[in-house]
């Protein structure tokens, strides 16, 4: 070959240049914009826990304890030999209902759902009952709460031992 | 010396010149290259067609429109001298705007013009349907509005959770659930049950878009800054960009509201 090939390109590498530089380009951009997107996910949130230890079952009263609603978002809920923890969202858009002891029933300011003490609900606009979170008994007797696990009265996993204690 | 002379002479004067690169247009041609020339008034045709100017067929809703974006853009701008967007001043800054700043509805004016820009929107969007505006070669433009329609929906959402009270948290507590609905994105949508292994959920509440929206599970105070760049900053940018380019297309496309 003669000298002038390597001074100067010719067609072919000038497009497989132009190609790479392109493939080089769209992906670093698409790499950037990946980084902007992972960006707006912080990788430390300083919302409550989701597993918390709830006391012993001995702490609660017959009907409903508000100690968990504020910290946890919980109802800890003890009737007909069950313990049980109630999320306290409203089923219907997301809301948070009122314990009201006089008329023993939860009820939501936002749209007016209302829900017996065992979370079923009677009135309002919301479809379905409040959810039950997993409650578990810890080796040394203290109950833990776990708000990962949804236990859903309509798809009939109130039944599931996991979703109560027995007290 | 005549008023003339002085009028001469301050157009003599170098700060004059440096401000206005031509002498009075005294002409039909320099007059139309003066509003052609000037990046204000360029904006709006040197010539109209008659039916351009008739209310009665445009109802101005377009241009009212973007007068009250304007008007909110100045407003908005002056709120946020004293607004700052955390949980521990958001609301007590809201009522300051009220009550320990000279006139105190600056805050209403804003608010009711964002009640009036949705109503325009929606009124110019109904004469532009009614008048069948929306046909070739306009279609483009049609769409670009429908995309600016969705941002000023959304500027009026965002600006919502602002005053950081009881209605506006429970609004957007109950607004943003709908992005929990997004169909793959979103940890309650369609297709969010499929990315499922085993006990393994793909989709949750702590990674979908709805917790991209919200900076959290609920709405709290990263939820409040998200929204409030997205409301001053962010959404106002795009919505500057596309209005430019609705402008343009309403010129390429042969001008406003004329017959084709």
């Amino acid at each position: 070959m003669s000298s002038d090939s390597k001074q100067s390109l010719n067609r072919r590498e000038f497009f497989s240049y132009v190609t790479v530089g392109w493939v080089m380009f769209t992906a670093a951009v698409g790499g950037l914009l990946s980084l902007a997107f992972r960006f707006t996910y912080p990788n430390v949130n300083f919302e409550p826990e989701m597993e918390f230890v709830a006391g012993t079952p001995t702490d609660y009263a017959a009907g409903v304890d508000e100690r968990w609603k504020n910290s946890y978002g919980v109802w800890m809920v003890k009737q007909e030999g069950q313990l049980v923890a109630l999320s306290n969202i409203c089923t219907h858009l997301g809301c948070i209902p009122n314990w009201l002891p006089a008329e023993l029933k939860f009820k939501c300011p936002c749209h007016g759902s209302g829900y017996y003490m065992s979370g079923i609900n009677f009135e309002g606009p919301t479809p379905r009952p409040l959810e039950r979170f997993k409650v578990s008994l810890l080796p040394d007797g203290k109950i833990k709460v776990d708000k990962t696990k949804i236990y859903r009265w309509e798809k009939g996993e109130w039944d599931n031992p996991d979703s109560f204690l027995e007290v | 010396m005549s008023g003339k002379g002085i009028a001469r002479k301050v157009r003599d004067t170098q700060v004059w010149k440096s401000v206005f690169r031509h002498g009075p247009p005294d002409n039909a041609r320099n007059r139309a290259a003066v509003i052609a020339g000037n990046v204000f008034l360029h904006l709006h045709p040197i010539k109209l067609k008659k039916s351009g100017v008739q209310l009665g067929y445009t109802w101005c809703m377009g241009g009212l429109t973007f007068f009250i974006f304007l008007a909110l853009t100045v407003t908005g701008l002056l709120l946020m001298f004293y607004y700052r967007p955390t949980a521990e001043y958001a609301f007590n800054d809201i009522i300051a705007l009220r009550e320990h700043v000279p006139l105190g509805i600056m805050r209403e004016i804003h608010r009711w013009g964002a009640h009036a820009m949705v109503i325009t929107v929606w009124l110019h969007m109904f004469r532009v349907f009614m008048t069948g505006s929306y046909k070739p070669p306009r279609e483009f433009n049609w769409g670009v509005g429908v995309i600016l329609l969705v941002l000023t929906l959304l500027l009026s959402f965002t600006g919502y959770l602002l005053p950081w009270d009881q209605l506006a948290i429970w609004a957007i507590t109950v607004g943003s659930g709908m992005a929990k609905a997004t169909p793959f994105m979103g940890n309650a949508g369609p297709g969010a049950m499929l990315a499922k292994i085993g006990d393994f959920v793909m989709v949750s509440d702590k990674n979908d878009v709805r917790f991209q929206l919200l900076g959290g599970r609920f709405v709290g105070e990263p939820a409040l800054l998200r929204f409030y760049i997205l409301h001053c900053v962010f959404i106002p940018l795009v919505v500057g960009v596309l209005i430019a380019v609705h402008f343009w297309r309403v010129r390429k496309d042969g001008g406003i509201s004329a017959p084709l």
